[in-house]
């Protein structure tokens, strides 16, 4: 896709099929002869590791189906985790395959921010990315409601019930929702069939992602376009290799979380059968929702809160038309990178704010910041300086940071900087690409 | 098969007229739209509640189950019906309230049955997202919504937190002094 092929058919088969059809041409064009920058990072392996992760779950998430029962769903999970040869370990992985697979993504997504990967020719690219960032918090909302434990069955009456907001439509939309005036087996059911089928539809929007990245070729740590040869290295074994070490590394974090603490990312409440008549003391979604949880709480009107909540990915979307600089890589953008950072730390204080309850104090046993009628020591008060934050980086920083700042000098090119490294190595090495992860 | 050729280009060109074309594109787009639209429609009204979800409807109730200053939780839509016997105090507390600022202001006379003020039936589902609110918790003596942080006084009534409406009252009917039909 990239400009000229170089495949040569080797054996007279291999020249048969390209004749018919040019799959192996096309394998050999994208993976092995594809040019990628010669600058990139660790940061830039995530993309391999997310497709690692949707195999992961699509073909453990497969074989869960084969044994779970949506009309005895608690206990079919049950046995799953107690008869079935080796269920334990599949519903292991499928189950911290979700919270492997934002984790990545989240990388993958911060990494997108830092080096400017969203802006033109990248904003289709960047924009299937959030298409798919978006089916994968359906796909994994509905996942989490299959067990039809507590924390599922209130999860989903929270979640659903966010469309409610909505004026006029919002309780024909639930009910459609539902199946019903309540979640109840009806909605248990869709969602085990969508659950089923959105992972095929991220699989199709993948290929149209890699497809786009392959247009307009990677982005890279400096952000500036490869311009000649010395600037690029063949996807084998440069990019296959650091991908598959990678890849490695994250499967031991992968491996350790399912046979050593296959529990510490879920809840214990959903070990206990659904009951629509009481809700759990401490509500909480799973990790990777804490942030757009937190925002939600943090705004005090119903709808204003949905809104904001669904704004805060709308953000994301908007992105390649928000940000006004001109230069992609923040590494050259000292005070970018500097809200950056607070952007970053700001994610995370929400995350933490989505984890407790919104009136306890951040600071224990103070009770010194009153100011009127509020608490400012509560999570409630840090979440909203937090979701402040987190717009005015997107809608005030960003736009206005773009047409004031004074950028650092931007290379020539990829290989000027990195051949002219202190510690590097001579011109034509060029078997030794920079590894500054 | 010169001549017919010749005929064909002097003819008037009804397979060219470009209106009788436009005609038959609008048409036939129209027509593929229209049979889209009424196939679209099935497959979406499939997900809203079934007929036999729908027969669900009623649900009659012995009061003589509950206490005073007691409540009873039953399923009825599949959402928890909260049956409270109030006792005076709660009562009092309530009317005493009536002209307070309220988020959805309603008296508590207008949320019960003429005559039978210590019967409270609610639908226990806080207006805010849905989840049970539990009794006795909250700064209003009444119920407490612990996903969000909803306090509702003895009338189920909305005083503080993200909720925006009163805990709903069903429709319901004394059958006699002892028995309520819900729904």
């Amino acid at each position: 896709m990239s400009g000229h092929s170089t495949y040569e058919p080797k054996t007279g088969f291999e020249r048969w099929l390209d004749a018919r059809l040019p799959i192996v041409r096309l394998g050999y064009d994208s993976f092995v002869d594809y040019p990628t920058p010669r600058n990139l990072n660790y940061w830039y392996t995530f993309g391999g590791i997310l497709s690692l992760c949707l195999a992961t779950q699509l073909i453990s998430g497969i074989i869960l189906a084969m044994h779970y029962d949506v009309g005895d769903a608690f206990n079919s999970v049950e046995r799953i985790m107690r008869d079935v040869n080796h269920g334990w370990l599949i519903r292991y992985m499928h189950a911290n395959g979700a919270s492997m697979f934002f984790i990545a993504v989240y990388i993958h997504m911060f990494r997108g921010l830092y080096y400017g990967s969203y802006k033109a020719p990248r904003e289709v690219l960047w924009l299937l990315g959030c298409v798919i960032y978006l089916l994968m918090m359906a796909t994994a909302f509905m996942g989490y409601v299959l067990p039809w434990g507590q924390m599922s069955f209130h999860g989903a009456v929270v979640i659903t019930n966010l469309f409610g907001a909505l004026p006029i439509v919002g309780e024909s939309i639930t009910t459609w929702l539902w199946g019903g005036f309540a979640v109840d087996d009806a909605t248990l059911n869709r969602f085990f069939s969508l659950h089923y089928l959105l992972p095929f539809m991220i699989a199709g929007v993948v290929i149209l992602h890699i497809w786009a990245l392959h247009v307009v070729g990677q982005n890279n740590p400096t952000g500036v376009e490869p311009k000649s040869k010395a600037d690029t290295l063949p996807f084998t074994p440069y990019a296959t290799v650091k991908d598959g070490f990678a890849m490695s590394v994250f499967l031991i974090l992968f491996a350790f979380f399912v046979f050593y603490m296959p529990n510490a990312l879920g809840h214990a409440d959903n070990y206990i059968p659904a009951n629509p008549l009481v809700t759990p003391a401490h509500i909480v979604p799973e990790w990777y929702f804490l942030p757009f949880y937190a925002i939600l709480r943090a705004v005090p009107d119903k709808l204003m809160g949905v809104l904001a909540m669904f704004g805060a990915i709308a953000c994301l979307f908007a992105l390649p038309w928000l940000d006004t600089s001109k230069v992609r890589s923040m590494r050259y953008r000292p005070t970018a990178k500097m809200y950056f950072f607070i952007f970053v730390v700001a994610c995370c204080i929400l995350g933490l704010c989505g984890a407790k309850l919104p009136d306890d104090p951040v600071i224990p046993h103070v009770k010194t910041f009153l100011l009127i009628d509020a608490d400012l020591n509560s999570f409630v008060w840090l979440s909203r300086a937090a979701t402040l934050y987190y717009f005015g980086f997107f809608l005030v920083i960003l736009p206005i940071l773009g047409l004031k700042e004074t950028p650092l000098p931007v290379p020539e090119s990829i290989a000027s900087p990195a051949l002219s490294h202190p510690a590097g190595l001579p011109a034509h090495a060029t078997a030794a690409p920079e590894m500054k992860g | 098969m010169a001549d017919t050729a010749v005929g064909a280009t002097t003819e008037p060109e009804h397979g060219n007229d470009p209106s009788r074309r436009d005609f038959i594109y609008i048409a036939t787009i129209a027509a593929a739209a229209g049979g889209a639209a009424s196939l679209v429609w099935p497959f979406i009204d499939q997900m809203n509640p079934s007929a036999d979800t729908l027969a669900l409807a009623s649900t009659e109730f012995d009061l003589t189950k509950v206490a005073e200053g007691q409540q009873v939780t039953l399923k009825w839509r599949g959402k928890p019906l909260f049956v409270r016997n109030r006792t005076a105090g709660e009562i009092q507390k309530a009317v005493a309230d009536d002209s307070a600022a309220m988020n959805d202001p309603q008296k508590d006379a207008d949320r019960v049955k003429p005559g039978k003020a210590q019967w409270l039936v609610l639908i226990g589902s806080c207006t805010h997202l849905g989840c049970v609110p539990t009794f006795g918790g909250g700064d209003y003596g009444g119920w407490f919504c612990p996903c969000h942080g909803s306090h509702y006084d003895t009338s189920g009534r909305i005083r503080k937190g993200p909720a925006p409406l009163n805990l709903a009252v069903p429709e319901y009917e004394f059958l006699s002094d002892t028995t309520v039909k819900i729904g």
